[in-house]
């Protein structure tokens, strides 16, 4: 058996089943080595002591017949965990510990999983690199001082680190599958509507899904089996059938149609995103699909868009930071002045100009120039779809314009942070799934994803395709723990 | 359009977030390069499109309206900062 912490999860699952390893041995693997790791700062609540003992007491009466028995996992700090700390990467949430469970994680543990812990993110999920966050830059496994993306960067960097053998992220406008591409792992945003977002710290609501991020595509799709489920508590919570996505999960793809929007050809893109995309269309041909030119006319618009959507609904979602049901508190000399320091000091920069943005956007006079305009802008995004998924049954493109940037380099320019979105956001907008797999290396040896989006609630025949293209890929990881001293 | 410092304050003001002067300054720049940037919308002609608002296509479901949680008292004052019994404390309101 090869060392405990390079397993993936559906061997660490098989190995537990059959016994040949205990809950308490993986997780004190995990454990080890996230310990030996503080340097990556991919956690910001560290949960092991509780950790092993709930793997000694699965170990006592285990039961195999769970679909994840005994497996040690850390997730994102916007879910909600009864009584461990959870800050949403706020000072505003530093000692908020919740008195309640998220539905998808409490899926989880009723499989048999094991928390070991909470993994930095971006401050309320905004941002593209996690350095937003009030507990500091995540580094990125790939190379020392370079972002792992965001703004499920500690779980990205944990996941790629093999500090947990898969994890949870959230994504609002690409926040699951950019991390997944800048560190060479797997990510899955699902349909809109698939994962319950009851007991997630809420970014934009319309926009917000949970999904996996895994070391494969057969991981990512046991995960998603598990954590995809209706549940009343989420009135956006949609009644469908459900697959077992990795029971049924096939490299058979020939036949299927496979979209290529030309529209994602976007100025200024380095040549090594256009040639991987071109080898992806390659692989996909060689796996036996049909290639399609299509066209998302309004691609261009989906940044704009998002950028009204989402900051509008975070305005009014970040309301309830008030200073006087929960979280942090500012003192001031009345109740509208410590509201306001309260705000100022509780939230960071990033955090305040989404704020103000969704505040003015929405205010009295602006409403129909903005909200109104980026709805029905949203609407024609969403026709687009409509349109070719008429044609197709998937559409192929590159996860990010670019590779993992160094940490400072794009802190000081907004928009340009916001580019990083670009091929992502419209799959949000859309409600669609979507999946970023590794496909590639850069120059200098940085990974780079493919993404293929889906219909709604298609997830698995986008898993299927993932899984075909990932055998031809072959990719091969490149990490050399250089962070272990 | 561009949005001046005046307007900075109003935005401030309704978002209860107070803003020093300096940092008004780099709310200007930063606001105006985010605005620039979505002003590209208006490009677009969208007077006979309809909004989307909701964007997963299903009607609300109905439930019958039961109480399913109850005692929570403990658990809804736990997290505050400051409280008096049942009671959340805030600054004085009422002179």
């Amino acid at each position: 058996m090869s060392d405990i912490t390079e397993q993936s999860l559906s061997e660490l699952v098989e190995n537990i089943k059959s016994k040949k390893l205990s809950s308490s041995e993986a997780t004190n693997a995990f454990v080890q080595r996230s310990e030996k790791s503080k340097e990556l700062n991919a956690y910001i609540t560290e949960d092991y002591a509780n950790a092993l003992i709930k793997a000694k007491k699965f170990d006592e009466k285990p039961n195999l017949n769970l679909k994840l028995p005994g497996i040690p996992m850390a997730v994102k700090d916007l879910f909600c965990t009864k009584d461990l700390r959870t800050t949403a990467g706020s000072k505003i949430l530093n000692n908020f510990v919740p008195t309640y469970e998220s539905t998808v994680t409490q899926n989880i543990w009723n499989e048999g999983a094991i928390l070991m812990g909470k993994l930095n993110c971006d401050e309320f999920a905004m941002g593209s690199s996690n350095e937003t966050s009030f507990f500091g830059n995540v580094q990125n496994p790939i190379d020392k001082n370079l972002v792992p993306g965001g703004s499920s960067g500690g779980s990205s960097s944990a996941v790629a680190a093999q500090l947990t053998p898969i994890t949870i992220g959230t994504d609002t406008g690409g926040s699951i599958r950019q991390p997944a591409s800048f560190t060479g792992t797997v990510g899955l945003k699902p349909t809109y509507g698939s994962c319950s977002r009851y007991g997630i710290v809420a970014f934009a609501s319309s926009l917000d899904q949970a999904g996996p991020m895994a070391q494969n595509v057969k991981d990512c799709a046991l995960l998603q089996e598990v954590i995809s489920t209706y549940d009343e508590k989420d009135s956006t919570s949609i009644d469908f059938k459900r697959n077992e996505y990795s029971k049924e999960l096939t490299k058979d793809i020939k036949g299927k149609k496979i979209g290529i929007p030309k529209e994602y050809r976007v100025d200024g893109m380095p040549n090594e995103i256009e040639e991987l995309w071109k080898k992806g269309i390659e692989y996909a041909k060689d796996c036996g699909a049909e290639i399609i030119d299509i066209s998302l006319p309004h691609t261009n618009y989906a940044l704009p868009t998002y950028y009204i959507v989402a900051p509008a609904e975070a305005s009014s979602n970040l309301a309830r930071y008030d200073g006087v049901k929960y979280g942090f508190r500012a003192e001031g000399e009345n109740l509208i002045d410590m509201y306001e320091k309260t705000r100022s000091e509780g939230f960071g920069a990033e955090v305040q100009r989404r704020i103000m943005i969704g505040t003015y956007v929405l205010s009295s006079g602006y409403y129909d120039a903005y909200y109104l305009k980026a709805q029905k802008v949203r609407k024609l995004i969403k026709n687009d779809f409509d349109e070719a998924y008429k044609k197709v049954d998937a559409i192929l493109t590159p996860s990010t314009p670019s590779s993992a940037f160094k940490i400072g380099e794009k802190t000081n320019d907004p928009v340009s942070m916001y580019l990083n979105d670009i091929f992502t956001v419209p799959v949000n907008l859309a409600g669609l799934p979507g999946i970023s797999i590794p496909a590639g290396h850069d120059a200098k040896g940085y990974p780079l994803g493919l993404q293929i989006i889906g219909k709604a609630f298609d997830e698995q025949n986008i898993l299927n395709i993932a899984y075909a293209m990932e055998e031809k890929i072959n990719f091969k990881k490149n990490i050399t723990d250089w962070w272990i001293k | 359009m561009s949005i001046d410092l005046k307007t900075i304050k109003h935005i401030s003001k309704l978002s209860r977030i107070s803003v020093a002067e300096k940092k008004a300054e780099k709310l200007e720049g930063d606001l105006n390069s985010i605005f620039e940037f979505i002003e590209k919308l208006n490009e677009l002609k969208t007077e006979n499109v309809e909004p989307l608002t909701s964007i997963a296509e299903t009607t609300l479901k109905l439930r019958p309206d039961e109480v399913k949680s109850k005692n929570l008292r403990e658990q809804v004052i736990k997290n505050s900062p400051k409280e008096n019994e049942d009671y959340f404390v805030v600054p004085k309101v009422i002179e």
